[in-house]
């Protein structure tokens, strides 16, 4: 145990370990020092200052990155520091496009909370704002230098969590800007389009590369046949949006928003999660009977598919070849529905609704359109949907609880947890148990693989049906961070079976396309909501889906069948690290 | 093309700046290019977009291609009170560029750069290696003649 320090923030006395910030240790006497670029899930940068505050007998010092001493008598708030705040706050709205009504953070932005709190009205500071272009490149973050006000939690997260240095400050003093290598756009960087710059820029200068305008036309095109498809981890994020208790799971009142809004069929993409698990949990038990390739690693999250492209494309034949359920629903919508209902394809629009920025640019790979035509047509953010749901002026809190549309809209409590991370492992694990033990398991809670620990390992021993058993080592990680450090192991040789990825940290539930400034404590309190609503649940294995069954039945043939490869299955590429493009293929399904 | 700079230096993160210098004074458009990040990158085992970030933070490295002789106007405050901004008014009109520009001809490229250390002496300009202090208007026509006129 760390030695303990007493200090005194604004008359209060508090006991902290040693090596805690001022800005803790005050949060620990009740008091909340002001911020700008600091921001408690990352490393304090010290860029802004407006944390400043007075210490007695000592100059002023800010408050995220000093230490506290014996004896430190701390004052948060006088009107020394309100002023010297204040005049901070206006040097950065001089350099600000401040166009607060229409910016996507409005009421959220960080820069906006504290300009009120500091009682700021009319600044006598003038604009110095030079426009510089806006980055559109990518096609699935939008970067805007014009609101950016270099706080670099952007480029904290990018590099330190998740390890992509997609980002960098340009120039210096003034001229300081926050870019890409050499300013060659997003879309031609390393960036993987995670999206954790998004959540955590406090003024909407990094954000999504809207698709609302685009699924409204279509709604409203009489022609089009518009259907949607809404992963787990929105399920679990909505009701804080809406004033609800975000312990709520609110799958139901998603499902009437979505009716209500004109979506001609509501699924769900639960159901391609348990038909994952078969295509997945098979190919796992191919690969370890067999002799194949081995760990074998997933594939649902696009961040992690384009890291690996980029930093680690010597495992890409560990990679399950697995589409994400993303993907799979959009091909299983334009073939298998598309011929079950007798509907044209080229008149379906296929809308999916993620927590995830990156699954704009999956769409949009070149070679997910197994279909005959781009399989995912539009991909709108957790935080695209709830500015649908505002704009149609819908009472989310008061709408009914609805069901999805029956042929894709079953699902299991095993589909329901892959939004938080290590779901994945635990449903794969319950489905591969079942059909090399030729029995359910007898517990299905697999807890070692639950919770925000960054690497979770363990040792699972499955009996075989036919006698014997057969050992497991599988571990997963979230926060590309970890990922890396997990794969250099691999790398390295050590011996695993099967690892579960995930891009972001606390996995889905904490996507880029989360609400703004999503915090690693609500990625835990998210995940929690989604294991409760797999407890409840009648059926907990993606093996009982009987609309997934059906699916196999009438159309796919069995797991990995020839069908089930050329429409569920895809190939990974080699990308340069500078620019992100391909250089060659690495694998070949076809 | 760069391994006889690597050769004297060994692959550490410390040796990053005196390789970016050398890398652009040996380029004859004296810069460092975006491949020559690349090929650093990979020698340092360090990612592009911090070797970016290193080239424009420091104003001696340019990311551009430039022109024979490089003019360096300080615009430290020393300088601008004794007139800097005019300096450069001036400089712009006689080289028909502006600040961060290279000539038509490839003759100048005209920066603007930090203090020089000889603020006795403001308002003071460098080209290449020489210095030029209590700048005029005609002194500077003169200076650029110099360069234009004769090789120097």
């Amino acid at each position: 145990m760390s030695k303990m320090i007493n200090l005194t923030v604004d008359g209060i006395e508090v006991q902290v370990p040693e090596g805690t910030a001022i800005i803790s240790a005050a949060k620990k006497a009740g008091k909340n020092i002001p911020t700008l670029c600091y921001h408690p899930d990352l490393p304090a940068t010290a860029n802004c200052g407006v944390c400043v505050v007075e210490i007695e007998k000592s100059p002023l010092k800010r408050a995220c990155c000093t230490p506290v001493w014996e004896g430190m008598n701390v004052t948060t708030n006088s009107h020394k520091l309100r002023e010297l705040r204040k005049t901070l706050v206006e040097l950065t709205l001089s350099n600000h496009d401040v166009v607060c009504p229409t910016c996507v953070q409005n009421g959220k932005c960080e820069l906006q909370d504290l300009a009120y709190h500091l009682g700021i009205q009319a600044s006598d500071l003038p604009s110095l704002l030079e426009k510089k272009p806006i980055d559109y490149s990518s096609p699935s973050i939008v970067r805007d230098p014009n609101k950016c006000i270099n706080c670099g939690r952007c480029i904290t997260v990018c590099a330190q969590t998740q390890t992509v240095f997609a980002l960098t400050l340009d120039g210096r003093g003034f001229e300081t800007m926050v870019t890409t290598s050499f300013d060659r756009g997003m879309a031609n960087s390393p960036c993987v389009n995670c999206g954790q710059c998004t959540v955590y820029c406090p003024v909407g200068a990094l954000r999504e590369q809207t698709h609302i305008d685009s699924v409204w036309d279509a709604l409203l095109d009489p022609d089009k046949y518009v259907i949607v498809q809404e992963a787990p981890a929105v399920r679990a994020t909505l009701g804080e949006e809406f004033g609800m208790n975000p312990e709520e799971v609110t799958v139901g009142k998603m499902y009437a928003a979505l009716r209500s809004m004109g979506f001609d069929r509501v699924f769900d993409t639960n159901f391609t999660a348990d038909l994952t698990i078969m295509e997945e949990g098979m190919e796992l038990i191919n690969r370890v009977v067999t002799g194949g390739k081995l760990p074998v690693i997933t594939s649902c999250s696009p961040g992690w598919i384009k890291f690996m492209e980029t930093y680690f494309p010597c495992v890409a034949e560990n990679v399950s070849t697995c589409k994400s359920p993303q993907q799979m629903f959009g091909t299983m919508i334009k073939t298998y529905f598309a011929e079950k209902e007798g509907i044209d394809p080229s008149k379906i629009v296929s809308v999916s609704i993620m927590p995830c920025t990156a699954k704009k640019f999956e769409a949009q790979r070149p070679e997910m359109r197994d279909s005959g035509f781009q399989d995912v047509d539009y991909v709108l953010t957790t935080r695209e949907l709830i500015r649908m749901i505002e704009e149609a002026g819908l009472d989310f809190k008061n709408l009914p609880d609805e069901k999805a549309d029956n042929l894709m809209g079953e699902y299991t409590g095993a589909a329901t947890i892959f939004g938080a991370t290590g779901g994945v492992m635990e449903a794969a694990v319950r489905t591969a148990y079942f059909v090399l033990a030729g029995k359910e398991m007898a517990d299905l809670n697999l807890t070692p693989f639950r919770g925000m620990a960054g690497i979770k390992e363990a040792n699972l021993v499955v009996p075989l049906k036919d006698g014997g058993e057969l050992p497991l080592h599988v571990a997963v990680a979230h926060g590309l961070g970890n990922a890396r450090k997990l794969m250099e192991r691999v790398v390295a040789g050590e011996v695993f079976h099967f690892i579960e990825i995930m891009a972001c940290p606390g996995g889905c539930v904490g996507g880029g396309g989360q609400p703004f400034g999503s915090s690693i404590a609500d990625r835990a309190r998210r995940g929690q909501s989604l294991y409760k609503e797999d407890a409840a649940a009648v059926k907990r294995t993606s093996h009982s889906n009987s609309e997934v069954m059906k699916a196999y039945a009438d159309f796919l043939g069995e797991p990995n069948s020839h069908k089930a490869h050329q429409l569920l299955h895809t190939n990974y590429f080699e990308r340069s690290k500078v620019t992100g493009d391909c250089v060659k293929a690495v694998t070949h399904k076809h | 093309m760069y391994e006889e700079i690597f050769k004297k230096y060994t692959p550490e993160k410390e040796n990053l700046i005196y390789i970016l210098h050398e890398i652009q004074d040996t380029h004859p458009q004296q810069y460092i290019s975006e491949e020559a990040v690349e090929w650093v990158a990979e020698y340092l085992q360090i990612e592009p977009s911090h070797i970016f970030g290193v080239l424009t933070f420091y104003t001696m490295f340019s990311t551009k291609p430039r022109g024979k002789n490089i003019i360096r106007l300080c615009e430290s405050p020393p300088c601008f009170l004794r007139g800097s901004e005019k300096m450069l008014k001036r400089l712009a009109q006689l080289l028909k560029v502006k600040a961060g520009e290279t000539t038509s001809d490839g003759l100048f490229t005209l920066e603007l750069c930090a203090c020089l250390g000889v603020c006795g002496n403001a308002p003071v300009m460098m080209i290449n290696e020489d210095v030029y202090g209590d700048l005029t208007e005609e002194k500077l026509d003169k200076i650029i003649a110099s360069y234009t006129g004769g090789e120097k």
